[in-house]
């Protein structure tokens, strides 16, 4: 971990302002991805500001009869607010399926959309990693990727997406709200946040340099079966291979994102309308273009499955 | 002593402290986190300073040069000491692949430099900065596409031979009515004990004090004196707590040594510990294996032919995964072979993991013997019962010393309720397929010299010292109850202490012989300690009794304390072994039944119920020899579902080497688990007739989960572990 | 008898154990050296309350709570298994949660309240987690063991203070203690000696006897 310099922001918009007059500033929340990758040099910020005192940390209604979720709320606390529990109740499953009690304690909203991939070439910095090092290759291609994407991947990477909140968001239509260091405010559909690798891998989001999150907001309760199936090798305490955020209307209509196939939680609307004619015909849509590797090739059949299994227990 | 006769009937049958169920006597300082590993050693008024290593980045080649400038300049930094500056090395006994020294890189990871700085952030901001030109050259990394250039091994003393044969294999399995010809996989394991190495090195002038987190501390101050170039007697090592080992920790790593030459160039004592995501190429594994079966039975269910055959890898001048050990032993049968073979791999040095052969050749065997039970339309249980045998296979005039597989089989079914156990994919719960699987399991007992001395002092407190090692088997807990059983006293009054190369050299904590061999010496320096306190009051040592602190002859009785004097009294002794593992084959069986649940949709295994019935012995403590099993069980079910060390076989490395991506089970992988303990003796293994559990408990495991699979889908995967991807082809169909 | 295997061992070398102690490292200064001039410094003045006791500190921005734990205060009941949030083994309480701490640095700890396996009880006087893993043998080599027990501790208050998990059932109705529970929620500590079924008994005779 390279020496850094440190402050406590005082308001959103100085630690805005912060951050974009110093290129090689980072915002510190939780610090559960970020310091983890800064031990092993991935992350290399020299100054850092803690945005933890910022006061947001706030859950409340919106105008619109929807959520604004502070960006500093924990996952912890997020997963047990009542409201979240009641009318969004994916996203709250979603959150529990993450990580460990620990680090759900300490992991904030903003910090969890904002969390990197865990490709092993990602994490060994030995290896060549065109999203750690810009044009060194991707040495996940051809290598060990039984973890990576099916979908929407490119000739510069194949890495997955590993939140299993955002999977949640992204099918609740979240919009993110952040100021920027100018002090203007923007509102990011979820949809348009995360991006696909192309050849640009090291950049996942489109957030610009010092623009900090302050809010993620939920617009009005959509109510239906709302079920998170997370699929992995051990019980707990790890990232899924393929993961599946459902709502499920009464009448067999819904939404389905899922998690483990690509860069960015992966959501297709016209796979949705085919919902109600069941998991194959959906799953068909949803992963048309998918290009598996011999590792993973097995997500297509898991994602078909792990679908019809939601179906079938919503409609239970 | 010498143990050359089986135990007759002596102290420790008393039992009145020894095969009680006592808590661990360290149990205090553990769960308040007051026992201290061996980065935790600190004196105030020591200066210490932090050593971080350097791994190559290479698997294979020469180090043209490293730049060490930048890490030199960088702040807090005390000294850099790279692989070039301190040239070839001596090799310890036990390595293959060198620890340090020289521009050879031979796998992934080795220790190539460690940066010295006042802190240990310092030191490893300035590690990122060390620079290394390497010349790569080709490596082997592919077991699969090495396989065909393996070779047949010299034999190494001590050790079996890489090939066996008996009668005419294959004219008996030619002609058997019944055959199955199967090839199964095991992959790389790691250990990954919690605590990761880590040592502290203090000089003080030509000696070397230190700490480190070690399984056997002589190997390890030999080893790394030699490595050193100095005196084995000039080097003080200690190890009393050690958190994990599974053998990862029986061989000296590179955290002692780095933190030695450290320590020399920065002229303090340095602390050196390996960064988990270092730990897995840089130190041991469990090597894959290659393992063909082939058995070939009667109509009636006997064997009649069977033969097992592995291949592994290692680096040049490694050695074998000794996966066939158990076949030759485990079932009859009149022709029978085994053959192993070696390829060379780039990799990590393979070694010692947990049960070493047994682990992964059960992992095999097991299977092979559910499928040709289910070829012979037979209950496995049943099928393994009526191939029992009693004695040494190979050469039939050698008995084992005690077997009671048959009994462990039997309990195990009826306590389980195995005769719920219903055709393949037959079962089912909700989303759930259920099944049951059981495997024998089996483990030989070794036999290792073992001492210890023993203090008596006027307070009639008896100090045990011997550097017997605990990675938590409970070695403090029942060496204690062997000393307070020999002298009749209350477990209150022993005290234990361990890892500590001035005390007497023991067994060393490995292959399950630790329990049972340390407490052996400790016995036999008990038996010394009673004649010098006999001795000493001119009492008769035949008829001398030691009782509730006393010690009694005749009508005469005498407090130990008041026996001990102002001085003290000691005895001190090590066991040695006689012939009687060769007359008579010593091992330990048990039998694994295993519950699972594979979701139908996404192919999940999950387990349901575990249940472990073993026959090994005497059990010293039921406590701590439970938590060994139950432990083991859990390292099984890792082995089955989910552990792989992922090669990457293009430049030769494990991918996942790191706790998120090599995932070990967490708790709610494991329900409550069961076990059972024969009652039994065995006089032939020691004085104290116990054999070992805590690699027994681990053999068979993951081949019980595979046959629960099997029997829960229909499913037969061979190729562990048995993930999700191998299954979901087969399931069936849910849309 | 604790006492008989300990003292001993702290006896036998130069390089003795000794109590924590406040250890305020001259490298603080020599670190602030290099500061690239601004206003801004590589090191920060912080004061917290660990155990009950009031810690000043001035430490390096980069040191993590854990190392501040271990490395600075001496306080190594806390464990460092992997560095990086994976194993649950340097798991203290801070504010009452659960966190790793190898995972969050001291520096962000400012006025905070910290409880580790050393503020849980001491041998001879043991918290009631602590006692329930000595009886029912929830550990081995113990090297987990400081972070199982401050996890137990703090899941059976989230289990009281109705915070789901990921094997709640219905997420609108309280939460309950069950073996399953315990489970999922313990599941970021990893114990390789695999004491689980045990440390599931612990804690349920703690969760019982609470009630």
């Amino acid at each position: 971990m390279r020496a850094f310099t440190y402050e406590r922001a005082p308001s959103v918009e100085a630690a805005a302002k912060a951050a974009a007059s110093n290129p090689e500033a980072k915002f510190i929340a939780g610090g559960t991805n970020l310091l983890d990758l800064m031990k092993l040099e991935i992350e290399t910020p020299t100054h850092l500001i803690d945005v933890n005192g910022l006061g947001l940390d706030q859950i409340e209604p919106t105008q619109e009869g929807g959520l604004r979720i502070g960006a500093l709320v924990r996952n912890t606390d997020l997963a047990g607010h009542g409201i979240v529990r009641r009318d969004y109740g994916l996203l709250s499953r979603a959150l529990l399926a993450g990580a460990s009690g620990q680090l759900r304690n300490k992991a904030s909203t903003a910090g969890n959309l904002l969390q990197r991939t865990r490709c092993p070439y990602f994490y060994d910095t030995n290896q060549p990693c065109n999203k750690r090092q810009p044009g060194s290759g991707c040495s996940a291609i051809g290598g060990f990727t039984r973890q990576h994407a099916v979908i929407g991947t490119s000739e510069a990477c194949i890495a997955t997406n590993p939140s299993d909140m955002a999977i949640a968001m992204r099918a609740l239509d979240a919009v993110v709200e952040t100021v920027k260091g100018d002090g203007s405010h923007r509102a990011i559909p979820i949809a348009d946040f995360h991006r696909l690798p192309g050849d640009t891998p090291h950049i996942e989001t489109v957030l610009e340099h010092g623009e900090i999150i302050t809010a993620v907001v939920l617009p009005p309760p959509i109510g239906g079966r709302q079920l998170y199936r997370k699929v992995r090798d051990r019980a707990s305490y790890a990232f899924a291979l393929v993961s599946i955020g459902a709502v499920i209307q009464p009448d067999g209509t819904g939404r389905i994102a899922v998690g483990g196939v690509a860069h960015k939680p992966w959501r297709v609307e016209a796979a949705e309308a085919e919902l109600p004619k069941g998991a194959r015909a959906a799953a068909g849509i949803l992963l048309s273009d998918a290009r598996p590797t011999d590792h993973n090739r097995f997500k297509l059949d898991l994602v078909e499955r792990t679908l019809g299994a939601v179906i079938a227990e919503a409609r239970g | 002593m010498q143990f050359d006769t089986p135990a007759a009937t002596n102290p420790i049958d008393q039992l009145k402290v020894v095969g009680r169920p006592i808590h661990r006597i360290d149990g205090q300082l553990k769960t308040t986190g007051r026992a201290m590993y061996a980065y935790e050693w600190h004196d105030p008024n020591t200066p210490y300073a932090y050593g971080y290593p350097v791994g190559a980045a290479i698997a294979k080649g020469r180090i043209k040069s490293i730049d060490v400038s930048a890490a030199k300049k960088a702040p807090g930094v005390l000294a850099v000491v790279t692989t070039l500056d301190v040239g070839e090395l001596k090799k310890g006994q036990f390595n293959t692949a060198k620890l340090f020294g020289g521009d050879r890189v031979q796998h992934y990871h080795q220790a190539i430099a460690v940066v010295v700085a006042q802190t240990f952030e310092q030191a490893r901001a300035a590690a990122a900065l060390v620079r290394v030109d390497y010349v790569v050259e080709k490596g082997a990394f592919d077991l699969e596409k090495a396989k065909d250039s393996a070779i047949e091994p010299a034999a190494k003393p001590g050790e079996a031979p890489p090939d066996t044969a008996v009668g005419d294999f294959d004219a008996a399995f030619a002609s058997a009515p019944v055959t199955l010809d199967e090839t199964y996989t095991t992959p790389d394991q790691s250990h990954c004990m919690m605590e990761p190495h880590a040592s502290i090195a203090a000089w003080n002038g030509d000696k070397l004090t230190v700490w480190t987190s070690s399984q056997m501390i002589d190997w390890w101050r030999s080893d790394l004196a030699t490595t050193l170039g100095i005196d084995k007697e000039k080097l003080h090592l200690m190890s009393p707590f050690i958190g994990g080992g599974f053998g990862g920790k029986l061989f000296l790593r590179a955290d002692a040594v780095l933190a030695a030459f450290g320590a020399k160039a920065a002229g303090r004592p340095v602390k050196v510990a390996l960064p988990r995501p270092l730990m897995a190429n840089n130190t041991t594994h469990r090597p894959a294996t290659i393992q063909r079966i082939r058995i070939g039975a009667g109509r009636d269910g006997r064997i009649a032919a069977i033969a097992h055959e592995s291949w592994s890898g290692d680096l040049p001048g490694g050695g074998l995964e000794t996966a066939v050990n158990q076949t030759r032993l485990l079932y009859a049968g009149a022709h029978r072979m085994t053959a192993m073979r070696l390829a060379t791999l780039d990799l990590a040095e393979g070694n010692a993991m947990r049960a070493p052969g047994e682990a992964p050749g059960l992992m095999a065997l097991e299977i092979a013997i559910d499928e040709i039970a289910e070829k012979l339309d037979m209950d496995p249980v049943q099928f393994r019962i009526l191939n029992d045998t009693q004695v040494d296979p190979e050469n039939p005039k050698r008995p084992f010393s005690h077997r009671n597989l048959i009994g462990c089989l039997e309990v195990g079914a009826e306590r389980f309720g195995w005769s719920q156990r219903g055709r393949p994919g037959a079962r089912r719960d909700g989303n759930w397929l259920i099944g049951l699987g059981v495997a024998a399991a089996f483990r030989n007992n070794l036999l290792i010299p073992s001492g210890a001395r023993v203090r008596l002092d006027r307070e009639g407190i008896v100090t045990v010292e011997t550097d017997m090692t605990d990675i938590g088997t409970g070695s403090y807990t029942i060496i204690a109850q062997t000393a307070a059983e020999m002298l009749g006293l209350p477990i209150e009054k022993v005290a234990v202490h361990l890892g500590d190369s001035h005390f007497p050299v023991s067994a060393g904590s490995g292959g399950q012989f630790g329990g049972n061999c340390s407490t052996a010496g400790v016995y036999a320096a008990c038996v010394k300690l009673r004649e010098a306190i006999a001795q000493k009051l001119g009492f008769n040592s035949d008829d001398v009794v030691f009782e509730n602190g006393e010690v009694r002859s005749g009508n005469r009785s005498v407090r130990l304390a008041e026996a001990a004097g102002s001085d003290g009294l000691v005895g001190e002794d090590t066991i040695q072994w006689g012939d009687l593992s060769e007359t008579h084959q010593q091992s330990t069986f048990g039998a694994h039944f295993v519950e699972v649940g594979v979701d139908v949709a996404t192919g999940e295994s999950r387990i349901r119920r575990m249940l472990a019935v073993c026959a090994a012995g005497r059990i010293l403590n039921p406590i701590t020899a439970r938590s060994q099993v139950i432990g083991a069980m859990t390292m099984g079910v890792g082995g089955a579902l989910s552990e792989e060390l992922a090669v990457d076989t293009r430049s030769g490395f494990f991918v996942n080497h790191d706790l998120a991506g090599y995932e070990v089970p967490v708790h709610a992988d494991i329900p409550h688990q069961e076990v059972i303990f024969m009652d039994e003796t065995d006089p032939m293994s020691s004085p104290m007739k116990a054999k070992g559990v805590g690699e027994l408990g681990l053999c068979g495991v993951s081949a019980a989960i595979a046959n629960a699979i099997y029997n829960a889908t229909g499913i037969r995967v061979r190729h562990y572990p048995i993930t999700l991807d191998k299954l979901i082809g087969g399931l069936p169909d849910v849309a | 008898m604790q006492s008989l295997i300990q003292l001993e061992i702290s006896r036998r070398d130069l390089l003795i154990s000794s109590a924590a102690t406040v250890a305020v490292s001259g490298v603080a200064a020599e670190a602030a050296a290099q500061s690239p001039g601004n206003a801004m410094t590589y090191t920060t003045k912080i004061s917290f309350t660990i155990n009950g006791e009031i810690r000043d500190l001035d430490v390096d921005n980069r040191v993590t709570l854990l190392d501040v734990l271990r490395e600075h205060l001496h306080l190594t009941g806390t464990k460092k298994g992997c560095d990086h949030g994976q194993c649950g083994a340097c798991t203290v309480l801070v504010a009452g949660r659960r966190i790793n701490s190898c995972l969050t640095l001291a520096v962000m700890h400012e006025g905070e309240q910290i409880t580790t396996i050393e503020g849980l009880g001491e041998p001879g006087n043991l918290h009631p987690m602590q006692a329930a893993f000595v009886k029912h043998d929830g550990f081995q080599c113990g090297y987990c063991t400081p972070g199982q027990i401050c996890s137990s501790v703090a899941v059976l208050e989230e289990i009281k203070a109705d915070i789901p998990s990921h094997v709640t059932g219905d997420l609108t109705t309280q939460v309950q203690l069950t073996p399953g529970e315990i489970r999922e929620r313990m599941s970021g500590n990893i114990c390789r000696c695999g004491a689980y079924s045990n440390i599931v008994d612990a804690i349920t005779e703690v969760a019982g006897t609470k009630t």
